[in-house]
């Protein structure tokens, strides 16, 4: 009895996996996205690979530097795989992603890695095997383990935040907070002592009031903010790791109708925060280009192919601090170039 | 248990009908739809790129499911008891932190080290489980609520730092030997083995039998003379166990102790159970089933990275998968009644 009823279940089974591999294959053809987009590419310059491996791919930042990789990988005729771990902080994710990518035969990785320490006996299980490694965005630790380094300057991103706000504060007695990234993270570290370097105060300086981790994020950007302010109304500036973090810290400000008094300043250059800074909501933001570290990084991957010769040591991609209320004795573009500028 | 004594029933008057009948079987295992399905995948692989049937990279997506897998057998248990944890990727994080920490830095010896992660992992499979036989309370919200606290623990214990420099013998299972042109981790055979060990001590002990019994019905395996109350807490500190192993083999893939890790490892190690065709109600499937569901996840992960199509893409095919098994299965139970 229950083996007459349970045949057709078998069927049901059955069909569904040749359903499931039909899907696979429907996925898998071509012309179905990015992935085999830049693959069509390859007929051109026998068959480099690059390999890109970023720390999320829904993150505004990453999907342009991918697009920076994608148009450097077609301008050199080379094929580019991508790959991103789940979340921030997916060093497994990563780690599978490098070893697919050495097994696909990649001749380079450029990649963000989202645990500056953990994902370094993967990448020296890849530079072993002959595959050049380069960070983007993020050093590794030690920075020794990869062969080169393309990122921005994150020291000097926080320093012209900071010696903008201080020179729009104009002597007047600050009250800082800053919404930092999380503890050990070294581009919110670099930032963070950037800033303070820039405005002029040490580490623990009483005009510091207040200081909290928002892993830079735009509800726990407002969450900090509306901690700081209890703790001390009188903030007048507001130093934030990005400008989600900045966008929530105005949203918090704005409740208390404090939004016009208070001087927020932050990293980043995407668009949404460089309009934000055109709208006033953000004082002054230092940009950044991670298409320009994407393509670069391509570009190098390239050179080692031809050549053998390894990019090595760090490359600045540069940053430029936008502001619409320019201040005295501080170099800055306007939100016009921002925006043309600008990622996401 | 009777249903334990079909084998007598083929020496029936009806010979003829053997050969159909164990055909039938096979058929009708809930592996024969994974199984096919993962046999597909792989053809179809095999023919889109070369780099796809070789055995080196076969060694590597088993390397690359070891953890995950590790943690499905235990995941396995507890659903095949009606239950769930979602606890399993943070307790095995904290495992792999106080496992790392001991051994770098408390200068413990590495063996001891390791064994008092897995004392720590079972400890916590063991308070999962008398909170949900005991108080009694859904497994759904008592590991929910360990996930939180393991994953605060990790954190709190590991200072957010990644501990690296770990002596030699916590990497150990990382290494690997060469198997004819292939080289193959160590990690893979733990995992191998554990995934046999377990189907053998589900389709052939009497444990095993208690445990699909009391998925079926706790009322008539506990009228039944089974203690049912024992055996749930037993499975949960089997699979706490097993989360220990897990991290041990976390340990030697990525050669840190990684506070980050594991915090999608629950969902995937569900998605690993139900892709091998167990039931999330209880009392049907099986860890061979639940292997051959990481190893989908797996191949598609790998194969469609060969192949060069975005990370996303995965993700969203594994989703389809998940429904598409849970469908099957959800079909086939109602066909059953």
């Amino acid at each position: 009895m229950s083996r007459t009823t349970h045949l057709p279940s078998s069927l049901l089974r059955a069909a569904a996996a040749t359903g499931v591999v039909t899907l696979a294959l429907t996925a898998c053809g071509p012309g179905s996205g990015a992935g085999s987009g830049s693959g069509s590419s390859s007929a051109g310059s026998g068959d480099v690979k690059v390999g890109l491996i970023t720390k999320t791919d829904t993150n505004p930042f990453f999907v342009k530097m991918k697009e920076g990789a994608e148009k450097s990988a077609k301008a050199e005729g080379v094929k580019l795989m991508t790959a991103a771990g789940k979340f921030d902080g997916d060093n497994a994710g990563q780690v599978t992603a490098i070893e697919n990518m050495v097994a696909a035969g990649v001749k380079g990785i450029l990649i963000t890695p989202s645990d500056s320490k953990a994902i370094v006996p993967a990448i020296e299980k890849a530079k072993a095997k002959g595959v050049l490694v380069i960070a983007l965005d993020t050093p590794t630790e030690p920075e020794s383990a990869v062969d080169a380094l393309f990122a921005t300057d994150n020291l000097k991103a926080g320093e012209l935040i900071g010696e903008y706000a201080k020179a729009a504060v104009k002597g007047k007695s600050a009250k800082i907070a800053t919404l930092d990234l999380a503890p050990g993270v070294s581009v919110g570290v670099q930032r963070h002592d950037g800033f303070l370097k820039g405005f002029g105060v040490e580490k623990g300086d009483p005009s510091i009031v207040c200081s909290q981790d928002t892993g830079g994020d735009q509800a726990k950007g407002q969450t900090a903010m509306e901690n700081c302010l209890q703790k001390e109304p009188g903030i007048n500036v507001v130093y934030t790791i990005n400008e989600p973090a900045a966008l929530g810290a105005y949203t918090a400000l704005k409740a208390k109708g404090r939004e016009k008094d208070v001087l927020i300043v932050s990293v980043d250059g995407g668009c949404t925060g460089t309009q934000a800074v055109k709208d006033g909501k953000i004082a002054a933001t230092s940009q950044q280009y991670p298409l320009k570290m994407a393509a670069e990084g391509v570009k190098a991957v390239v050179t080692y192919a031809k050549d053998g010769k390894k990019a090595s040591g760090y490359t600045d991609t540069g940053v430029t601090l936008i502001t619409d209320k320019a201040q005295d004795g501080v170099t800055s573009k306007d939100t016009a170039y921002g925006l043309e500028n600008c990622w996401g | 248990m009777t249903a334990t004594s079909t084998p007598p029933s083929t020496s029936s008057p009806y010979a003829e009908l053997k050969a159909p009948t164990t055909a039938r079987r096979l058929l009708t295992a809930p592996t024969t739809g994974p199984l096919a399905a993962l046999l597909l995948a792989c053809v179809f692989f095999s023919l889109s790129t070369d780099q796809f049937l070789t055995g080196g990279n076969f060694s590597l997506i088993i390397q690359q499911v070891m953890v995950v897998g590790t943690l499905a057998i235990g995941q396995t248990l507890i659903i095949l008891t009606a239950g769930i944890d979602l606890s399993c990727g943070a307790v095995m994080a904290f495992g792999s932190i106080v496992i790392a920490r001991m051994a770098a830095e408390g200068s413990l010896p590495p063996l001891v080290a390791i064994a008092l992660g897995l004392v720590v992992c079972g400890g916590f499979g063991l308070l999962n489980g008398v909170l949900v036989q005991k108080i009694p309370l859904p497994p759904f919200i008592v590991t929910l609520g360990m996930l939180n606290v393991a994953f605060a623990l990790t954190h709190i214990y590991s200072e957010e730092q990644t501990v690296t420099n770990l002596p030699g013998p916590l990497t150990a299972l990382g290494q690997t030997f060469p198997l004819g042109y292939t080289d193959v981790t160590y990690g893979s055979l733990v995992t191998i083995a554990l995934f046999l060990l377990l189907a053998y001590a589900l389709s052939s002990t009497g444990w095993g039998r208690h445990v699909y019994a009391l998925g079926n019905s706790p009322e008539a395996a506990r009228l039944n003379g089974i203690r049912t109350s024992r055996l749930t807490i037993g499975v949960y500190t089997v699979a706490g166990l097993l989360y220990g192993i897990a991290a041990l083999l976390l340990i030697s893939r990525t050669g840190v102790g990684d506070p980050q890790a594991g915090q999608t490892d629950n969902l995937d190690s569900i998605t690993a159970v139900v892709l091998g065709g167990t039931s999330l109600f209880g009392g049907r499937g099986s860890v061979l089933g639940t292997f051959i569901g990481v190893l989908i996840v797996g191949v598609f992960r790998n194969g469609l990275q060969l192949m060069g199509v975005a990370s996303i893409y995965q993700t969203l095919i594994t989703g389809v998968l998940v429904i598409l098994a849970v469908t099957v299965d959800q079909i086939s139970r109602k066909k059953a009644r």
